[in-house]
């Protein structure tokens, strides 16, 4: 093994999977919305469901692809720069990404296509049908990961035999209580995501003083949706530093900067940890909430980094660090969202204009929240892929030479860094035009088939879907 | 059950190259297209259904992994290189589907990487195949062939034989789901793309004697195989003439079937082995809890559920597209 070699594809996959969590992260979320919207227009009949539906259709459509090419990469990603890890793990973890692949990406593929040119083809059943599966899809895939990343950190209902991790309950990998806190964990962040997208969104338009009456809609909804989700996201959270106390004491530990057993332990609120000296500089401390937090006690005794042998223990600044900015993010975001609720109930929200522009710069919150929320963990459980049975070093393709890690390694920077730029200017000037669309051209009744992409599709103006309600 | 994944993952790498295999084709065919017209009809009669075409390669990944992980492990390590540049190209092509409607002044970067990329990926995936065909090198079940191993004449061959396999299976598609000139053209491209495709099976098995690769021993052992390439040629002729009557539905399938023939034959002369001549479908195999807990649910009800999706998108977008409006 080369640890060149080694480290270049840690990076990579760092690199891909911080990628491609960003589209997921923001399409689970907007396409349960579409649902919604496509729900709430066939019921009322309100034209503005409609418009609102088809342009965040076309963000979707962008979004939606750019996750599903980036995704293709990590099914690929386990077998060429982590075969031993391929080898021992795939009886377990390759039926669980089998299902996520027949039960979700397959579902979303194939209403996907309907979802975006099917409209004048189907029955409006049928039309809400599709975006629901689509949406159904999204999920499950997301629930197949989150099985498959928790059996990752807490290996579970399995025998080891021949060098391979052989299954034995398979009721126990699915359904244990590590997947049941961390599958809603992720999935309401990205429910949080497309929530905070979409008033963001509505709050610039009201900035702009431009489409008044579907910006209402958006930050109506994007708020009021991310007001109820996030203390429920702050208790989920909790829960899940649970399962980490329990499960993963070194990645708790490093999590607190908590460098030696304290009893009761206090609780780091920000320093700077020192793994050189074992030590944190500049720390700001509370004494015992450490053991509150750890096991709701005032008197427990909770476990130190140096309790564990040096070779066993995981880095500690970046889980110590990227911990506190998602927790960060989820405080602010509380407070955007409940001040904007009660001053969009008191019809206030109009003139809040320095509330207004903290909504607007807020979009990328929740985004560095799910990142951050993914490095505490993944960082967090180094050293090891399997934790507490195999090393990250063990798992990598024995193989592997480092400058063809690197090759790959810059051609996925490179390619990504190009799609990225463009993909994500497509989508601002899509949000800048608006719901009345890009630029005037004339307008077309859907012909079947007729547009080849969404951004072809001239959104129909209010006159033509009245006509057509 | 392990007869039961071999049968899904074969299944599932022939709807892949049949499905995938018309886009790539597609967008290969793309490059040559002489108008804007003419590359947005191409486009359309793929858009809606490219997505669910590409998401089968995944299946095929993720049955290999699952139920044979050793091959997995061996196959995708062994082909780093392939494998990155088929998965960029795949990356590039994808994103030009929604990227180039949302383009203005850049609308060419995007019509560069959705052909560069279609050539890309097809090239390495039939450079795989060729070089599985002509043996890699292992010792102890990891790979020792080092970086380019998998590049040789041969399996370069086999990269460009596949480009222009794919190209016929998307010209014989544009001719089925398209009207006017661009129907026109595919019908002008079918001879000469076809003539490339015999010349490579020629080559190919002129190189496989002359080298006498172990593979060819197969076909002297099992002489029933060469059912197989007569039903091939059985196709080759009814192409011929679907194509002289001007006939727009029979190609696709008569170029669907030769696909199927030469998987057919390819995949019975690997038989019982999944890597040839170093792991055999057994030795693959996962462990029987595996494979039985793919079976009972993703296995026996998801397939038939996932085949429903597809004919569902192609029964919703069957027919001719409709031809390019005033808009253009």
């Amino acid at each position: 093994m080369d640890p060149t070699a080694l480290l270049l594809s840690r990076l990579q996959f760092a690199f891909t999977i911080s990628f491609h969590i960003i589209f997921p992260a923001f399409t689970i979320g907007l396409a349960a919305w579409l649902t919604v919207l496509e729900a709430m227009h066939q019921y009322s009949g309100k034209p503005v469901y409609r418009t609102l539906f088809e342009f965040w259709l076309k963000i979707f459509g962008v979004a939606f692809g750019m996750g599903v090419v980036s995704g293709v990469v990590m099914a690929f990603q386990f077998g060429t720069n982590w075969s031993v890890l391929s080898k021992m793990s795939g009886p377990i973890q390759g039926p669980l990404l089998s299902y996520e692949t027949f039960t979700a990406f397959m579902l979303e593929a194939g209403f996907f296509g309907i979802l975006i040119f099917g409209r004048p083809r189907v029955p409006p059943w049928f039309y809400l049908f599709s975006t629901a599966m689509v949406a159904l899809g999204t999920t499950l895939s997301a629930f197949w990961i989150m099985v498959n990343n928790s059996w990752m950190q807490v290996p579970t209902g399995y025998v080891l035999e021949n060098g391979q991790f052989v299954p034995n309950d398979w009721a126990q990998i699915i359904f244990n209580r590590v997947v049941w806190v961390r599958f809603p964990h992720m999935l309401l962040a990205s429910y949080l995501t497309g929530a905070f997208c979409v008033a963001a969104t509505g709050a610039w338009y009201l900035l702009r003083r431009t489409y008044r009456a579907e910006a209402h809609v958006m930050l109506r909804m994007g708020l009021a949706l991310a007001a109820v989700l996030l203390p429920v996201q702050l208790f989920i959270g909790h829960l899940v530093g649970d399962y980490v106390h329990d499960y993963q004491p070194a990645k708790f530990a490093a999590i607190e900067a908590r460098w030696h057993d304290e009893q009761p332990a206090s609780e780091v609120l920000i320093a700077i940890p020192d793994s050189s000296t074992g030590s944190n500089k500049y720390a700001i401390s509370i004494p015992v909430l450490g053991s509150i937090i750890g096991s709701m006690s005032l008197t427990s005794k909770e476990v130190g980094l140096t309790s564990f042998a040096p070779q066993d223990r995981p880095p500690v600044a970046i889980p110590f660090f990227a911990f506190r900015i998602m927790v960060g993010c989820g405080f602010v975001m509380l407070g955007l969202a409940w001040l904007g609720t009660y001053l969009g109930l008191k019809h206030r929200l109009d003139r809040s204009r320095l509330l207004l522009w903290g909504i607007f710069l807020s979009f990328p919150l929740p985004w560095i929240a799910i990142l951050t929320g993914w490095y505490t963990a993944e960082v967090g459980r180094q050293p090891w892929t399997i934790y507490g049975v195999l090393r990250t070093a063990d798992a990598v393709t024995p193989f592997l030479t480092a400058s063809a890690a690197l090759t790959s390694l810059i051609l996925f920077v490179a390619v990504y860094a190009f799609i990225f730029s463009f993909g994500t200017y497509y989508i601002y000037r899509l949000l800048r035009a608006g719901p009345a669309g890009l630029g005037g051209k004339p307008l077309h009744a859907p012909v079947p088939n007729r547009p080849m992409s969404l951004a072809d599709q001239v959104p129909a103006p209010r006159s033509y879907l009245e006509a057509g309600e | 059950m392990v007869m039961y994944w071999v049968a899904l993952l074969a299944i599932s790498i022939l709807i892949y190259l049949l499905l995938d295999g018309f886009d790539l084709g597609v967008g290969m065919l793309f490059g040559v297209a002489g108008s804007e017209a003419k590359r947005d009809a191409m486009l359309r009669t793929i858009a809606p259904v490219w997505d669910g075409n590409e998401t089968w390669l995944i299946v095929t990944g993720v049955i290999m992994w699952g139920a044979f992980p050793v091959v997995y492990a061996m196959v995708m390590s062994a082909f780093y290189i392939p494998v990155l540049v088929m998965l960029l190209g795949l990356i590039l092509r994808g994103v030009a589907f929604e990227f180039r409607g949302k383009a203005r002044s850049s609308r060419w970067v995007w019509d560069v990487s959705f052909v560069a990329g279609s050539f890309a990926a097809s090239f390495m995936q039939g450079a795989m195949v060729g070089a599985l065909v002509e043996g890699l090198q292992f010792s102890n079940g990891d790979y020792t062939g080092g970086t380019f191993g998998w590049l040789t004449a041969f399996s370069a061959l086999c990269g460009i034989g596949l480009c222009f396999g794919y190209a016929l299976l998307g010209a014989c598609w544009l001719v089925r789901k398209s009207d006017g000139p661009v129907r026109d053209d595919a019908r002008r491209q079918i001879p000469p793309l076809a003539l490339g495709v015999l010349v490579f099976l020629v080559v190919v098995f002129a190189y496989a004697l002359a080298e006498h690769l172990p593979i060819l021993q197969r076909w002297t052992d099992r002489p029933y195989l060469l059912a197989f390439p007569a039903i091939g040629a059985g196709a080759a002729a009814m192409l011929a003439k679907s194509i002289l009557r001007h006939d727009d539905y029979w190609p696709f399938h008569m170029v669907a079937l030769i696909f199927v023939a030469a998987f057919a034959t390819l995949a019975l002369s690997f038989w019982p082995y999944m890597i040839p001549f170093v792991v055999t479908i057994d030795e693959a195999a996962a462990p029987h809890a595996s494979l039985a807990f793919m079976f009972w649910g993703a296995g026996l009800f998801v397939f038939p559920l996932m085949l429903l999706y597809v004919a569902v998108g192609y029964r919703v977008f069957r027919g001719k597209t409709a031809p390019a409006s005033d808009h253009y």
